[in-house]
């Protein structure tokens, strides 16, 4: 998307942006109505499940990984492609390089699919259904302890879920640093 | 028996918008000679080395490759890969010098050897670069680099693009007899983009003049410089305005 241009394009750039700005309410929504035992996947039986639960972290996800690295990737100077061609290089392994070069922005857009995962609460609730030891999160178990007035449990929920965002970001903050030498 | 020319460009035309930025009726380039082509900013010079690097093709006419057309997609990867560019505004990846530098070699799926590599950044003065990020290298570096890494892949045809815009006099000195070095020790033939009257004279076994994407006129060192026929070549060599 970000190195190319083809025809239905604008359409599918429309539908990535699109993608982004979907309530996880609706997707949790849909994928219950598709996942149910009725539903067109009901076959499958994922839902309250976990896949269930990886299944719409993709769908809410997906659209930021591949926006952001196409916009990435499309920043690169179309020169840059030519200079590697330049040098021999057939037009894939110019693509890849050019790819190779958006890293920090792909890191972000990683970091970014990172971070939505994590404070995910809404369609995770409604495909997983919570049950606990089996598709209850930390996010899932923060909303629940609050309304059992279970405040302090919940308050050391959200702390421990801060430290492994804060945890996984270090790491990949320090990947991006090391992206440029 | 001669060997056949390494550049044979027939009626070729290249348009951009409305007008044509290049058109060159016929020119012929012989293998292991310097071509020097001269005139001022805008005269074509970048767009024929573009259609000679195999890159871009002619809205008309024809360029032969080692007697092959060159059309897009269709000339042998093998053929493109004899030929490299110095580009006049040379884009380095993110990364170290020397990994800019292997990058040729890597393409070719050729195993890494150092040697040829420090070989490359000693004889430009810039070994001592090599780890350094690429994106933090002075204009005048940059240019190195961009020769280090064209001549590292050990081209057939080296087109230079103006190589040495950005450097002071002791490393345009350095660069040509690096460039001279290759040439002798590789048996390549040199396309050199230059504003550089004095480079032109001290480098070239041939010198074209283009203005306006015509090529005016196209003769061995002497002639062109001491007794051009074309009027205008004339103005240009003494540095009067032609255009």
């Amino acid at each position: 998307m970000g190195l190319s241009s083809f025809r239905g394009k604008p359409i599918i750039v429309g539908m990535v942006q699109t993608g982004m700005a979907l309530p996880p309410v609706v997707v949790g929504l849909m994928l219950y109505v598709l996942l149910s035992r009725s539903g067109p996947l009901g076959s499958l039986g994922w839902l309250f499940s976990p896949q269930a639960m990886t299944l719409a972290q993709i769908v809410l996800d997906l659209p930021f990984v591949i926006g952001i690295t196409a916009v990435s990737v499309a920043a690169m100077s179309p020169e840059l492609i030519w200079q590697l061609r330049s040098l021999g290089a057939t037009p894939n392994q110019a693509r890849w390089e050019i790819v190779r070069e958006a890293r920090t922005g792909i890191l972000l857009a990683v970091a970014t699919a990172f971070g939505r995962s994590l404070s995910e609460v809404g369609a995770v609730w409604l495909v997983g259904g919570n049950i606990q030891g089996h598709t209850r999160v930390l996010t899932t178990a923060i909303v629940l302890e609050t309304g059992r007035g279970n405040f302090e449990l919940a308050l050391l929920l959200g702390a421990a879920l801060l430290a492994v965002a804060l945890a996984i970001n270090l790491i990949l903050i320090r990947y991006q640093w090391r992206a440029v030498p | 028996m001669k060997p056949p020319p390494v550049y044979e460009l027939q009626g070729v035309r290249k348009q951009q918008g409305e007008s044509f930025v290049l058109e060159i009726s016929e020119l012929t380039v012989a293998s292991g000679e310097t071509l020097c082509l001269i005139g001022p900013t805008g005269a074509g010079k970048t767009t024929l080395l573009r259609l000679l690097s195999g890159l871009d093709t002619p809205t008309s006419g024809r360029v032969l490759l080692q007697g092959e057309a060159m059309q897009n997609g269709e000339i042998p990867l093998t053929t493109i890969r004899q030929v490299a560019t110095v580009h006049q505004r040379p884009l380095l990846l993110s990364d170290t010098v020397r990994y800019n530098v292997e990058y040729g070699p890597k393409v070719r799926g050729l195993h890494r050897q150092d040697q040829p590599i420090d070989d490359i950044l000693t004889a430009l003065a810039i070994n001592h670069l090599g780890k350094q990020d690429a994106h933090t290298l002075s204009g005048g570096q940059m240019q190195l680099v961009a020769l280090a890494r064209a001549l590292a892949i050990h081209p057939s045809i080296l087109l230079l693009d103006e190589p040495t815009a950005h450097l002071d006099p002791a490393t345009v000195a350095l660069v040509e007899r690096v460039v001279q070095e290759y040439k002798q020790a590789l048996g390549m033939t040199l396309i050199w983009a230059t504003h550089n009257l004095f480079q032109a004279r001290r480098m070239a076994s041939r010198v074209g003049l283009l203005l306006n994407g015509q090529l005016i006129e196209l003769a061995d060192v002497k002639t062109f410089f001491d007794n051009p026929k074309d009027q205008r070549t004339a103005d240009f060599v003494q540095g009067k305005m032609v255009y």
